[in-house]
């Protein structure tokens, strides 16, 4: 056997070493990254939105707003009090309802009704609503995301689970049918 | 001494580290670098190690989960002894590094220090800006509190705009559908393992090259970087004239080190530690979210940009001034060092400066934002209101009771939303008045439906109070001539 036999037996041996840890790397990559991926993956296999009670009707006096909080379908026992979420519930005239969501449209800071001048305002960047949530004036693009919502046996009933974005606002979805009431 | 001795000898037989590093502290350096101007990178690399030291100290007690942080946070600052000094080291130490990092760089662009051959020491630079300010915010972040915590809601709402993948990001920003416990284990995992491994890496990337390539000369006007006499001239420069880094240029880097930690030290003694302010409830609406210093310029512009321009601007825009800085060695990379030949970037940097300290300076008074208790807090000067009639005094109540007050400020109290009131009769008439109150428009709500036709009345009676005694307030001369002479006043 000559030496150039040899080294290029040697050679190949390494580019074969080579070869399995990069197959091997490959079938490692694949779960690593379902991993990573798995808040999305979960969100397309089962969807993260179910119903949710607000509780009784007679917390939400017709005509008036009212701050309402649920906890959220998904959560692990250790979040602690941030599985909570707040919202904002109109009863417009006793039959029909407006359930809103806590978080502004511009950047999803917690927004706050103001009665007296029924107004929704964000302590953030000054944006304003009016009481059916529609945008009043400041930087927001858009009124307040809105919740699809039903009432079942004298309870309020919304359809929630995920914190809404301008990218991803709860009324927008797709496959979704408006409000039933 | 010679068991000493001895002992080096046996750990250097096998480490043999002795010979390079002897040559690292010795290595020449051009004789002007030498330099109180040199010394913020040695500084911004102490602060690193004082965070990591902090930074570890903290993990003993911290506890990254949604449910316990914030009390772990209480137990640092009240439970354990000193508890509360190092929370205070480590975020003085968090703010003084990001503004050495700055000051580090303004000092090595104005130097010209990333023409060739530094041109991967400013690219490696740059990434530890980046990593360095990631470090800041997801160590906000960790201080897990009502600003944290809607501070991630931004972050999302940001993440959300990117076209086609946006809800994805969000998801994946967050760990799941709402900001929860998976969100700040993620983040636990970046501020204490990913960016601080990218952190160690760039840092080791950078420091070699600057032993390797030597410390950027001191710039002098006229004298012109060119890729094929550089090397030689900087040889000139070191071995010729030059001076050994120790002991001639290193004892500045170490008392200024120094200097920074003392004044570290006395900021989060006299200080204390940043927070953390309310519970992470989401439930808690009352509470006007702030970032840290460091982002408030953010904040600030978040609030001035035309909602249609927002979106592009924020996703493109870092995009575009990392691409600059990126590229900057590549399209300037040879030619005069000295800013004092280099208007256009001495202008650039105060252009930067004075644009970021001013939004900084709006964001500390939030000017955009309505004073949401003003209403309820802030009552109505009395000047406002004497001798004035009670229709114009029930006015001044509506003015309180529907939070007029919250946007529009009477003798500077109020907020600063809208146009402050103090003369506003002087600009409107009557008609315009009530138009603009029940219609709004220029960014000001309709009152319309929120408000009775006596209220309104009343309201538009005490607006037209406003105007300094000494000037007649705006009248619609045509309304004159319509309603003929009888019942407007005579001209003089």
């Amino acid at each position: 056997m000559s030496v150039d036999n040899g080294m290029s037996r040697r050679a190949m041996l390494v580019k074969l070493g080579l070869l399995l840890n990069a197959i091997f790397g490959v079938l490692l990559a694949v779960p690593i990254v379902r991993y990573l991926l798995s808040p999305v993956i979960r969100e397309r296999k089962f969807g993260y939105d179910s119903w949710l009670s607000l509780g009784g009707l007679e917390q939400f006096p017709a005509g008036q707003t009212r701050l309402a909080a649920y906890k959220n379908p998904v959560v692990n026992a250790w979040d602690g009090e941030t599985g909570d979420v707040a919202c904002w519930v109109r009863n417009v005239d006793g039959q029909k309802f407006q359930v809103f969501a806590i978080n502004c449209a511009h950047l999803g800071c917690p927004v706050r009704w103001f009665a007296q001048s029924n107004l929704f305002m964000c302590p953030c960047h000054g944006g304003a609503y009016y009481q059916d949530g529609a945008r009043a004036s400041g930087p927001p693009e858009r009124g307040l995301f809105e919740y699809h919502y039903r009432i079942e046996d004298g309870k309020l009933l919304i359809r929630a689970g995920e914190m809404p974005t301008p990218g991803q606002p709860v009324a927008n979805k797709a496959g979704e049918k408006t409000t039933c009431a | 001494m010679r068991l000493i001795q001895k002992v080096g000898d046996w750990f250097d037989l096998r480490l043999q580290l002795g010979s390079p590093i002897r040559e690292t502290v010795q290595h020449p350096v051009p004789r002007e670098t030498a330099s109180w101007l040199y010394v913020f990178g040695s500084a911004a690399l102490t602060c690193f190690v004082l965070q990591i030291v902090t930074g570890i100290l903290l993990a003993l007690i911290y506890v990254p989960s949604a449910g316990e942080a914030w009390n772990s946070l209480q137990i640092l600052n009240h439970g354990i002894s000193l508890g509360w000094f190092i929370r205070a080291l480590h975020s003085w130490g968090s703010n003084f590094m990001v503004a050495i990092v700055l000051i580090h760089m303004v000092q090595v662009f104005l130097f010209g220090a990333y023409k060739f051959p530094r041109e991967l020491t400013w690219i490696a630079g740059v990434f530890l800006l980046l990593v360095t300010l990631g470090m800041a915010f997801t160590g906000q972040v960790l201080r897990f509190d009502q600003d944290a915590y809607w501070g991630l809601g931004i972050g999302a709402s940001i993440a959300s705009r990117v076209p086609v993948i946006g809800p994805w990001a969000v998801k994946l920003m967050l760990g799941g559908p709402i900001i929860a416990g998976t969100t700040l284990s993620r983040f636990f995992a970046l501020h204490v393992f990913v960016i601080p491994g990218l952190l160690i890496a760039f840092v080791g990337v950078h420091l070699l090259m600057v032993l390797k390539l030597g410390i950027n000369e001191w710039p002098m006007p006229g004298r012109i970087v060119r890729r094929d006499t550089y090397l030689e001239e900087y040889r000139d420069l070191t071995h010729k004239q030059g001076v050994p880094f120790v002991p001639n240029a290193v004892w500045k880097d170490i008392l200024f080190s120094g200097f920074i930690l003392l004044s570290i030290a006395l900021c989060a003694l006299y200080f204390g530690p940043f927070g953390p302010s309310g519970q992470p409830d989401p439930t808690i609406i009352q509470t006007a979210p702030r970032p840290d210093f460091f982002f408030l310029w953010l904040y600030a512009l978040l609030s001035f940009l035309p909602p249609s321009a927002e979106t592009p601007i924020l996703l493109i825009g870092p995009a575009i001034g990392i691409i600059v800085l990126l590229v900057l060695p590549f399209v300037a990379g040879e030619g005069e060092k000295s800013w004092k030949r280099r208007p256009i970037a001495v202008l650039t940097i105060l252009l930067i400066a004075v644009a970021l300290g001013t939004l900084t300076r709006l964001a500390e008074h939030t000017p955009w934002s309505p004073v949401m208790d003003a209403w309820s807090s802030q009552p109505i000067p009395s000047k406002f209101l004497q001798g004035r009639t009670a229709l114009e005094r029930r006015g001044a109540l509506v003015f309180q009771a529907k939070q007029c007050h919250n946007c529009h400020s009477l003798d500077d109290r109020g907020g600063q939303r809208g146009p402050a009131l103090d003369g506003v009769a002087l600009h409107l008439t009557e008609d315009q008045l009530v138009h603009q109150v029940i219609q709004g428009g220029g960014n000001m709500p309709a009152y319309g439906k929120n408000l009775s036709p006596s209220e309104t009345t009343a309201l538009v009676a005490f607006l037209k109070t406003l105007h300094p005694a000494s000037q007649t307030p705006a009248r619609d001369a045509s309304r004159a001539a319509a309603l003929g002479a009888s019942e407007v006043s005579p001209r003089p």
